[in-house]
């Protein structure tokens, strides 16, 4: 094991005609590392909030994600009951067990819909998961694995419904990542799993013809909660 | 896998007399290269990207034991191990020590071109693991038993009719009077099958498109979500993946994504863009418990401070042999290994010897399309001139091609005996081409005959042209 690691590292070395970095040299890198300096950025991902909120949604139903904009998360278990009846899906979905989606009243706002919570299971049909951001540039998701968003909701089911605030859709993944960055205290606390998703899986690996869901979830539709920030 | 780069032209022969590879080589041209200028005419941006593109990788590279060791720093603190491995042997080694460790017997793989490269599935069986290729196109080759013929779509070279006829052949689980004759059809049998191995899986192999020094993240760019099943759901997810895969941080990975899904299939953005770092966190409610980084060099840290250099800021894209008149004709198999096309031309050499390599390099018309396309902006032509005049030095050229080249050189150092004796064969030519002015069978000419005519020259040669232009003062 240490073996390998010399060997590689000395073979690095000995081509780039150095050895280890040291000094300034060393702490330059550092710096930059830490720093993460921004290369160019789209002029795309940098609208204003309600543009920014229009190219997320365009880009997202490119991909073929649809979309539904809510005024508030009240609506949200009654805009999951009126997606799956409109396809004709069973009224059951399991829900990531985070606070915005587990304190909403489903009893209430959607009695006909069979709700549980936790990770995803090979039964799972239908999952409801909270996203932590929206990157407007490509219609992208951002989600991150923790215990009130299990990775597996995002992939087993083949039905993936993700609710996300307007205001969280930023518009170039450099925002997502600042913003990332200060919601977990610094990359030494990153996460076992970051998913950038846009639109449903696909394949197009027979005669170059596109085929929606693959493995992943064959439909994605988006819940955007409020109004674009400002 | 044991290359056949030695039998490129033979290969290339049995491909340009293969009906359904032909028929399936159709569909590159039609589809990715359109794709491809669409998504880009779409991003202004573009052009100033690939320059920064190149600008991090040319920096990473430089200082590429600085950030391999800060990565693995990284992935060591999440409590994941990361393997260093300087040959293929090691690699293979190390994922089967894993696999002892922990007990795996089945394991399910996302696609990786880096466990081609060193026959991951072959050892694997040879020591009772049963390997499973997860992405739809890699399943069907490993069915068939075939190796890819593309770096992202590795099914390209296959009709649906041979989906088909495999499936047919391979499921006996499903009724036989089933229809099977829809892509879609083929697409959720497929998804039914795989769905149980993910399942049944004891450890999942993803490789990475970037691994991030800053986070100690790994990344796959994935369209179909087999990558994503194939490391939540086992107990131990281990990456394989090469060395020159790192890049410093979050925002390097963004510039380089930026190009990625745009070069490769013509897509904004792929729909999974996934970040591993290792296993689950205390709290969290899947994700696995073990997890390991393949970290292999097999031959790259020797292009470093070479010629070749510039070979390692290759993001597997395939844009290069989308756009290649020799893969549109010979498709990816006739290559002989892992990587094919002019990316392949350059880096099959330095991976696996000139000897064994040497012709993949004489395997393109320099038409210059693959460098202009190359998100990276790695010469490429200039590189397969590199090989072939290293080819040349080491007496590897067949004796034919020394003599003639020894003829031309004899004509070409005499000027006034060069210009003569084209003068004399161009007119000769254009006489001899009659009122068709064209050859269907020409002296030494076969290679080139045997599928089309060979035009025969009209009027002057190139250098009388010339000099008449710079007569005449026009713009030459």
């Amino acid at each position: 094991m240490t073996e390998g690691r010399e060997q590689v590292l000395t073979a690095i070395r000995r081509a780039l005609k150095r050895g280890p970095l040291e000094g300034e040299d060393r702490a330059a890198l550092e710096r930059r590392t830490a720093e993460h300096p921004r290369g160019p950025v789209p002029s795309r991902a940098q609208l204003g909030p309600q543009e920014t909120l229009d190219l997320f949604v365009q880009m997202a139903e490119e991909a073929a994600a649809t979309t539904r904009r809510l005024q508030e998360w009240g609506e949200v278990p009654q805009a999951v009951l009126a997606y799956l009846k409109s396809r004709n899906e069973p009224a059951a979905v399991r829900i990531a067990p985070h606070p915005d989606l587990t304190g909403l009243d489903w009893q209430d706002g959607a009695p006909m819909l069979s709700v549980d919570q936790g990770r995803g299971e090979p039964d799972t049909n239908v999952g409801v998961s909270r996203a932590f951001a929206g990157v407007a540039e490509t219609g992208t998701l951002l989600l991150y694995s923790r215990g009130e968003s299990p990775t597996t909701l995002n992939f087993l089911p083949a039905t993936h419904i993700v609710a996300v605030d307007a205001k969280e859709v930023v518009g170039g993944f450099e925002d997502a990542w600042d913003r990332l960055r200060a919601a977990i205290g610094g990359v030494e606390n990153w996460p076992r799993t970051v998913n950038l998703i846009t639109g449903p899986s696909r394949t197009a690996d027979i005669e170059q013809t596109l085929q929606l869901g693959a493995h992943g979830p064959m439909n994605l539709h988006v819940l955007l909660i409020g109004d674009a920030g400002g | 896998m044991q290359p056949t780069s030695h039998a490129f032209k033979e290969n290339a022969r049995v491909a340009l007399d293969d009906v359904q590879l032909q028929r399936a080589l159709g569909n590159i041209k039609s589809g990715f290269i359109k794709k491809r200028a669409k998504a880009v005419d779409r991003l202004p941006e573009f052009e100033r990207l690939r320059e920064h593109a190149t600008e991090i990788k040319n920096h990473t590279l430089a200082n590429l034991d600085f950030y391999l060791e800060r990565y693995e720093g990284q992935v060591t603190a999440q409590g994941g191990q990361v393997h260093w491995c300087q040959s293929a042997a090691d690699a293979r080694q190390a994922i089967l020590d894993i696999c002892a460790r922990t007990g795996a017997k089945t394991v399910t793989k996302g696609k990786s071109m880096v466990a081609e490269e060193i026959g991951l599935n072959d050892f694997l069986e040879d020591n009772q693991i049963v390997p499973v290729e997860t992405d739809l196109g890699e399943y069907i080759i490993q069915l068939r038993r075939e190796p890819p013929s593309h770096i992202i779509a590795p099914a390209v070279h296959l009709n649906r009719d041979q989906w088909e006829a495999d499936f047919r052949a391979h499921h006996l689980q499903f009724p036989p009077e089933r229809a099977l004759n829809e892509a879609r059809q083929l697409v959720n049998e497929a998804r039914q099958v795989l769905r149980q191995r993910y399942l049944d899986a004891d450890l999942g192999i993803t490789g990475a498109n970037f691994l991030i020094a800053e986070t100690g993240a790994s990344v796959i760019v994935t369209n179909e979500g087999n990558g994503d099943l194939t490391q939540a759901l086992p107990r131990v997810h281990v990456v394989i993946a090469s060395l020159e895969k790192i890049v410093p941080t979050l925002e390097d990975a963004t510039a380089v994504m930026r190009l990625l899904a745009r070069s490769a299939t013509g897509q904004e953005q792929t729909v999974y863009t996934t970040f591993s770092a290792g296993p689950k966190r205390a709290g969290d409610l899947d994700g696995p418990e073990e997890f390991h980084v393949v970290l292999l060099d097999n031959g790259r840290s020797a292009m470093l401070g070479t010629e070749f250099q510039d070979m390692l800021r290759c993001i597997r894209c395939g844009a290069c042999m989308n756009h290649c008149p020799v893969y549109h004709a010979v498709g990816g198999h006739a290559y002989g290994w892992t990587y094919p096309g002019p990316m392949g031309a350059v880096l099959t050499p330095s991976l696996i010897g000139v000897d064994e390599a040497g012709h993949l390099p004489n395997a393109s018309t320099f038409c210059g399309r693959c460098e202009s396309v190359c998100p990276m902006q790695i010469p490429l032509p200039k590189m397969m001139r590199h090989w072939r005049e290293r080819e040349y030095e080491r007496h590897l050229s067949p004796v034919t091609v020394r003599s003639g080249l020894r003829l031309w050189a004899f004509f070409a150092t005499r000027p006034k005996l060069y210009q003569f004796a084209t003068g004399l064969q161009t007119r000769a030519m254009k006489l001899l081409g009659g009122r068709r002015g064209r050859f269907s069978k020409l002296p030494l000419t076969g290679g080139w005959t045997r599928y089309r005519d060979f035009p025969a020259p009209q009027g002057k040669t190139f250098q009388q042209q010339w000099a008449e232009r710079r007569r005449h003062g026009g713009a030459a």
